[in-house]
């Protein structure tokens, strides 16, 4: 079929390190002994735990009520005995009211739990409450709940939606597995969307270092003027929303507006995979695919994870560590968040877990800036890293306010290009905090 | 000659007194009203333009006071006597005996408190913030990084050696700036007369605050019930003192199994002896 290719302005070429684990088979990490489920697993409010402690549980079954619209309900991801109900780590470094459910290794189903027909036999309200009910969420890192997504306002037109297969951060190759490995979810799961937003033209974009991948979900894909594969240049970050739509649909979303003001919906294909399963099988979203890798784990494995499953489990079945890690990353190198402890739970976000030894995790010590520019140049999003991050280290955030500091995507090309090493992202976004608590309060 | 210099200077004289008088009946119009205190206050201020005080000048002072936006006692240079002039004016007396400072409520110093990892970012408070909350052990802690100590303008606020961050309560004029810049709300006002303070500020459960620190509100009570002005209360796993009603008997300081109550004053039994 005809594959197009495109890209955006500015950007950076990482060393991407996805040999690591890109031929590695995807397979299902074994049993965990105890899951632990926080009741925040998306962006929003956090459920309220409708299980106790002794209640049996089984595969699937409902175990967090939602707590508002933009909320989803929590499964259990396990079947077997909820041992206690309290606040334990969770991967944001604080304490969040979790489920902690003992594993029978039964494997037992729920009820709830059945195949919910075929996409031409629901209805558009149908596949949005399967969508809620199996507690998808964005599943590239953000775990904004789908329906909301699905849902625009009625004076925003929806156009297209576009898959986000790009995959540009380094290391990772969960999404890259994925595609090669279900190509027919993401598909379907990409029509249950167009269906549900009753528009005709879906993109799958992907990024042109994954021809296997491109490859597979061509074949899958039975109308060719319904969806339409992108391939992307390689380069960071593409694969985030906005610089994604314009190098697919070619708009630009406009400064402090949604991908829905373009008249785009994007979504991963992860997400889309889950939508498939959930109208497939009735599944809600319990597992998801981690990579993990980095110099400091002795076998980088991409493994299909229980949400819940411990990250120290995880790297065990790895091998353990090669060496002492010198950092642990729930994420990837440029966007992910570093840990403290490996005895955090896999959230939906978890897409991998990065362990770095000391001399990739070397940070050198920031120099003062020599206006050389380069932070400017490789800004996906045309802002200016330098002035705003000077201004936020002055506590000048007015003014970072209107360099337009709200517009960085946080993606971290800025930092990675500079060569004084001057830690711009950070300021950035402490600026963009200080904004946000600014203007709640009425200043 | 004489002719020619009568005409011009006849005109400009009648169109000075035009003009005067325009200007005369446009400063009545469009007066704007000051209130009278303003200078008042703006004449027993220094005079100095120093801008101690965070605001534009002496005059810019003077207004925010009138305002209420500002204490009485806002003048850092001017002290107490400045003060009690300015309280006069306004009608306030008992602003002047209760003055308030700024506290940490936290002594969680590095040999009291873990850590949980090594941070290697920027050395500023609410940059730490984004990396899991900070590398301090207690989520409630003073990280000691100092965004409290820049941006103070009377240079009250110091992070000390120990590792968290200490007000000096002499220099402190309570302007609320450190308040305001806490990434973790654990600095408060508290009035300066008074001696004994909760320094703590964690909302975890007793056994949470012991694994990260040994100096922590274990919410044991103790000092609730063993308070003989019943002026302590106890809300989200921490006690407070009601400083309305504290005697300062130390009773507290004493009970306390983790030192989390702290007394300036001079102990119980260091007084019995001297």
């Amino acid at each position: 079929m005809d594959i197009k290719h495109s890209t955006f302005k500015g950007g950076i070429h990482p060393s991407y390190q996805k040999e690591l684990t890109k031929n590695k088979v995807l397979r299902p990490v074994s049993p965990p002994e105890t899951v632990v489920i926080p009741m925040s697993l998306h962006i929003g409010a956090p459920c309220n735990p409708m299980v106790k402690k002794g209640d049996l549980v089984k595969v699937g079954q409902r175990i967090g009520e939602p707590n508002g619209f933009v909320s989803v309900p929590i499964h259990a991801s396990v079947s077997g005995e909820v041992i206690s109900v309290e606040p334990r780590l969770h991967p944001n470094g604080q304490k969040v009211m979790s489920v902690v459910i003992k594993n029978d290794m039964q494997e037992t189903i729920s009820e709830e739990v059945k195949a919910k027909g075929d996409i031409d036999s629901l209805s558009p309200q149908e596949i949005k409450d399967i969508i809620f009910n199996a507690g998808i969420v964005g599943l590239g890192g953000a775990t904004f709940p789908t329906h909301v997504k699905l849902s625009p306002p009625p004076d925003k037109k929806i156009d297209f939606v576009v898959l986000n297969g790009a995959e540009c951060e380094p290391y990772l190759t969960t999404d890259d597995h994925l595609m090669n490995e279900y190509p027919e979810k993401v598909v379907h799961g990409l029509q249950a969307m167009l269906k549900v937003l009753g528009i005709n033209k879906g993109f799958i974009g992907i990024e042109d270092n994954k021809p296997e991948a491109i490859e597979a979900i061509s074949k899958a894909i039975t109308d060719n003027d319904q969806i339409e594969i992108y391939s992307l240049h390689t380069k960071y970050p593409q694969g985030s929303e906005k610089q994604l739509i314009t190098a697919v649909t070619g708009r630009e979303v406009p400064s402090g507006a949604l991908p829905m003001d373009a008249g785009v919906v994007v979504s991963n294909v992860g997400t889309a995979a889950a939508i498939s399963d959930a109208i497939k099988t009735g599944m809600p979203l319990v597992e998801r695919i981690v990579t993990v890798t980095g110099s400091a784990v002795k076998d980088p494995q991409v493994l299909t994870a229980k949400i819940g499953t411990m990250v120290r489990d995880l790297i065990e079945e790895c091998g353990g560590f090669s060496e002492q890690p010198e950092k642990v990353i729930n994420g990837g190198p440029m966007m992910g968040i570093a840990q403290f402890s490996i005895d955090i739970p896999v959230i939906k976000a978890t897409s991998g877990i990065l362990c770095l030894n000391k001399k990739d995790a070397y940070v050198k010590e920031p120099s003062l800036c020599i206006r050389c520019g380069k932070c400017v140049e490789v800004c996906p999003v045309n802002l200016m890293p330098l002035y705003i991050s000077e201004h936020s280290l002055k506590g000048d955030y007015d003014k970072c306010k209107s360099l337009h500091a709200m517009d960085c995507v946080e993606c971290g090309s800025c930092s990675y290009i500079c060569p004084a090493k001057r830690t711009l992202v950070s300021s950035i976004r402490v600026a963009k905090r200080e904004i946000v608590a600014n203007s709640r309060k009425g200043k | 000659m004489v002719g020619e210099l009568i005409t011009p200077v006849f005109w400009l004289g009648i169109m000075g007194l035009i003009f005067g008088g325009g200007l005369a009946y446009a400063s009545t119009i469009f007066a704007i009203e000051v209130d009278e205190k303003v200078p008042m206050i703006r004449g027993v201020l220094p005079g100095a333009n120093c801008g101690g005080c965070g605001f534009p000048g002496c005059d810019g002072l003077a207004a925010a006071i009138v305002a209420g936006d500002a204490p009485v006692n806002a003048c850092p240079v001017g002290g107490a006597n400045t003060a009690k002039k300015v309280a006069e004016i306004m009608g306030l007396n008992a602003d002047l005996t209760d003055r308030k400072v700024a506290r940490v409520l936290c002594n969680g110093k590095n040999e009291n408190c873990t850590e949980k990892f090594i941070y290697y970012g920027v050395k500023d408070c609410k940059e730490a913030m984004i990396a899991s909350g900070g590398s301090k052990g207690c989520q409630y802690g003073c990280m000691g990084l100092g965004t409290c100590e820049r941006i103070c303008p009377f240079d009250a606020i110091h992070v000390t050696a120990d590792g968290i961050a200490v007000v000096d309560p002499e220099k402190c004029t309570a302007c609320g700036k450190c308040i305001d810049a806490c990434p973790k709300f654990i600095i408060s006002l508290v009035p300066a007369s008074k001696g004994v303070h909760v320094d703590c500020s964690s909302k975890d459960k007793g056994k949470d605050v012991k694994d990260v620190c040994t100096v922590g509100c274990i919410g044991c009570q103790i000092c609730v019930k063993n308070c003989p002005e019943k002026t302590i209360s106890f809300a989200n796993n921490l006690a407070k003192i009601e400083y309305a009603g504290c005697t300062e008997c130390q009773i507290c300081v004493q009970k306390c199994p983790t030192k989390a109550i702290n007394s300036q004053l001079k102990k119980l039994d260091e007084a019995a002896n001297s």
